[in-house]
């Protein structure tokens, strides 16, 4: 697994809004289907790291991203299409977001924008996803309610199932359990270890021990750089070449 | 290397053009008032340069057009006229529309709030020619019987009908402003343990100050530009006012009064495209006034 | 003595907090009983007038007599005109400036532009619509130079309405569907207009009440003082309600009292129908919210 080319390759990212450095000249490699997690404390530039890899300083007029991000071994920075891009990678932040439009629609919609018209396709695809995002049981009588008006926890495995529709390559998720109950956060933990036979995940996660059962690796930011990346277990209980990443950790700062 | 990331399909184009087309809609605003001002302009412009002269057009209360022998262009009388309806207007308008945006913004609440809303944004909607016509019809009468005078076209009945009609609107602004002043104020002055009124005079006005003097400025602009409703209740005889039972003439008004009686080209058809553009750019300075003020708070 | 018991400042207070808002009050009230006197009067007076052959016939012997249809219908005319040119305009500037208008100088002048629209007197926009539709263009008096100039006067209406509406849609709507892939305009298409549509419709009938009423605009661009015949196309002139009244109330002699008043009855109905339907509208929909 270690030889396999990597999915991702970063080099030097730095991520600036206005005089603010987010980000400082991270580089790091992401292998095909393993969980790559990412930890540290809040401001650390995780969520920076993320919104870069999906081109989102278009977003954000404030936003300016410097280096490579090579996916594929193409660089993202210089494709001519970011929507195609955007549709390879998945993402679900911590606010999760239902569209206001129906459960259904929320799911299809991905699909629709890559030009699936049948409704059995459509139909097949809704469901995969809201069974792997844990949700199906809960709406299955009502897919034509609205998306925006579930609670909370329902959106974010809404968001999740919807960052599934379009088949990523790569899924990117943010401190997603922030707004789930802790028995769905086992379920959805149980997806996307299933999950990483197909698709290859990015996680951050706030929660050191989220990191420690999922991870195969893990990277350890903090104040805007990279400290340490390496095997997940290592850092808990392995050699660490910074002290700073152990003390986290095992929780003496966050 | 070409990969699948770098094929643009017709979603990719069409974005593009979409993107295009509603830059086009975007500068259509500011093509259409250069336009304007241009339009305007090179109607006027064979005037401008030719029989003009500043001092009687803005010196002369003599304005005699159609005068076969010795027209002459003074504007005088009718800056008078519009000068002093706007003013009474304003009398009538500024204390009425910011106490009612007070009331509603600060005292007002639930349905009592959302029904005086509505009402205030109906009566914006009246059209000019009806406020004319109740000048003419309701107005008029009321004023000759009420004061015993003559007539009852005049600065009075033009400067009322001129200031109800700005009302409405200068009273939506004026609440806007207020309603932007943020709750914090307010609550940390009730927290001192000031009451509602200390509130409203001490914390709130004057940090809305801003946003109610454009406001008015914006009543101006509207006074000033109004043409139906004065051309109708004010009389329309060329004067310079010393009462407010006195009939006056508005520059808006002269223009749709004779526009209509101009062989196109002639001397009175570019006086009145002259008018045109010093009402244009008048309002022009006092709707960029009222915007810099605003633009003042914000930087606040 | 009790410490919340009232000190005599706080009696004074209270009395003084009373009169003020009292004073407020009776501002509100003058600004508003006037008016509802006068639109009274309006229909008193106007009411006796209104006949279905009052809205369906010709004026007649010099415009004393009669009725008012072709004004009714030449101010149809004029408003569908209007709106087909400056509907597809305005939504598309608003769209721009809602969704795509970087924070830089053009948009400030853009912004600009748009409140001097809405500022500059509507005689000066009359003297546009004379040269720029009727002589310029070529146009002459007609229906369609008339709307044009109404068009461009109305142009802040639709855009400052559909702006808002445009924007009462969250941000993060938006930048999910961008996360999925989608392009800016797939956005709008699926998820911000379907969600600010019938906001936008709000704005356009408040536009149509608005042009509806317009006299100065029209006077030299389209509208005739007195044509007993419909518009067979956009090319021809037409009567229209607002010209209608300011005609029969000051440039035609003999007419009876109760004619001008069931014109303005007739147009202040229009209006404010209008006007009250969209405010209902969007009554409406903030009761009905989709998040």
């Amino acid at each position: 697994m270690v030889d396999a080319a990597p999915k991702l390759s970063v080099r030097d990212l730095t991520v600036r809004y206005g005089d603010f450095t987010a980000l400082d000249r991270i580089s790091l490699d992401v292998l095909p289907n393993e969980i790559f997690g990412i930890i540290g404390p809040a401001n650390s530039g995780k969520t920076s790291f993320l919104r870069a890899l999906n081109r989102m300083e278009e977003f954000q007029p404030s936003m300016k991203v410097e280096g490579k991000i090579y996916f594929n071994g193409q660089d993202i920075t210089a494709v001519r299409n970011v929507y195609r891009l955007r549709q390879k990678v998945g993402v679900v932040f911590p606010l999760p977001v239902g569209l206001p439009m129906s459960i259904y629609e929320n799911v299809a919609f991905g699909p629709r924008l890559a030009g699936v018209r049948k409704r059995s396709e459509l139909d097949e695809i809704v469901e995969r996803c809201l069974r792997r995002a844990a949700l199906w049981d809960e709406v299955k009588d009502r897919l034509n309610a609205l998306g925006s008006l579930l609670s909370g926890g329902q959106q974010q495995r809404l968001t999740i199932a919807r960052a599934l529709s379009q088949d990523p390559e790569l899924l990117l998720l943010d401190e997603f359990s922030i707004a789930v109950d802790p028995v769905t956060t086992m379920r959805i933990e149980d997806v996307l270890r299933e999950l990483k036979d197909e698709v290859t995940i990015i996680l951050v996660t706030n929660l050191v021990q989220q990191a420690r059962r999922l991870a195969d690796r893990t990277a350890f930011f903090l104040e805007s750089e990279l400290v340490e990346v390496g095997v997940t277990e290592d850092l808990f209980t392995g050699p660490v070449v910074d002290q700073r990443t152990r003390d986290y950790v095992e929780g003496r700062f966050g | 290397m070409q990969t699948d990331l770098d094929a643009r399909g017709f979603d990719w184009y069409m974005d593009r053009a979409v993107a295009v087309g509603v830059f086009v809609g975007g500068i259509s605003a500011i093509v259409f008032i250069i336009g304007i001002f241009l339009f305007v302009t090179r109607e006027g412009l064979s005037f401008v340069i030719g029989p003009m002269d500043l001092k009687e057009f803005f010196g002369s209360i003599a304005w005699r057009p159609t005068s076969i022998r010795n027209p002459t262009y003074g504007i005088l009388a009718l800056m008078a006229g519009t000068a002093s309806v706007t003013g009474l207007a304003m009398l009538v308008a500024v204390p009425f529309s910011l106490g009612a945006a007070i009331y509603i913004a600060e005292f007002a609440t639930g349905r009592t709030r959302e029904a005086l809303k509505v009402l205030v944004e109906l009566l914006a909607a009246i059209p000019s020619v009806v406020w004319g016509f109740i000048g003419l019809s309701i107005m008029n009468p009321l004023i000759i019987d009420l004061f015993d005078v003559p007539i009852g076209l005049t600065v009075l009945n033009a400067g009322v009908i001129l200031g109800l009609m700005a009302a409405p609107i200068m009273t939506t602004i004026a609440e806007d402003a207020l309603k932007a002043v943020p709750d914090s104020y307010r609550e940390a002055a009730e927290a001192m343990g000031a009451t509602r009124w200390q509130v409203v005079f001490q914390v709130v006005l004057p940090a809305a100050k801003n946003g109610l003097m454009a406001a008015i400025l914006l009543g101006v602009g509207r006074g000033f530009g109004e043409t139906m409703a004065v051309l109708m209740a004010s009389g329309h005889s060329i004067n310079i006012p010393t009462s407010p039972f006195d009939s006056v003439r508005a520059l808006t008004a002269t223009i749709a009064a004779e526009l209509g009686d101009t062989a196109v080209g002639s001397d009175h058809y570019g006086v009145l495209f002259t008018l045109g553009i010093f009402l244009f750019l008048v309002t022009f300075v006092i709707n960029l006034t009222a915007d810099l003020v605003v633009r003042g708070v914000r930087e606040q | 003595m009790s410490m919340f018991a009232e000190t005599s400042l706080n009696q004074r207070n209270r009395r003084v907090e009373w009169l003020v808002r009292a004073t407020f009050l009776m501002m509100t009230i003058i600004l508003i009983v006037p008016v509802a006197l006068i639109l009274g009067v309006l229909v008193t007076k106007g009411a006796p007038a209104l006949s279905w052959e009052f809205l369906t016939a010709v004026p007649r012997e010099g415009m004393t007599a009669g009725g008012i249809m072709p004004a009714l219908v030449g101010t149809i005319w004029i408003v569908l005109v209007a709106l087909i040119a400056s509907v597809p305009i305005g939504v598309a500037a608003a769209i721009y400036l809602s969704e795509y208008a970087p924070d830089n100088w053009l948009t400030r002048v853009i912004n600009l532009a748009i409140i001097n629209l809405a500022g500059v007197p509507s005689i000066v926009h009359a003297l546009f619509g004379l040269g720029a539709f009727v002589t310029f263009a070529g146009f002459g008096t007609s229906i369609l130079a008339a709307s044009l100039t109404l068009a461009v006067m109305t142009l802040p209406v639709v855009i400052v309405s559909t702006r808002e509406s445009l924007q009462s849609v969250p941000h993060a709507f938006r930048e999910a569907c961008w996360n999925m892939g989608a392009t800016k305009w797939q956005t709008i298409r699926r998820v911000v207009l379907p969600n600010s549509i019938s906001g936008i419709l709000t704005g356009v009938i408040l536009e149509v009440s608005r042009t509806a009423g317009e006299t100065a605009p029209i006077m030299f661009t389209g509208a005739a003082f007195f044509l007993p015949f419909l518009p067979q196309s956009v090319f021809d002139q037409t009567m229209a309600m607002s010209l209608h009244l300011y005609v029969v109330s000051t440039q035609v002699p003999n007419v009876p009292e109760a004619l001008p008043y069931g014109v303005a009855l007739v147009l202040i109905l229009m209006v404010l129908t209008m006007n009250a339907t969209s405010i209902a509208f969007r009554v409406y929909l903030r009761g009905k919210r989709k998040w």
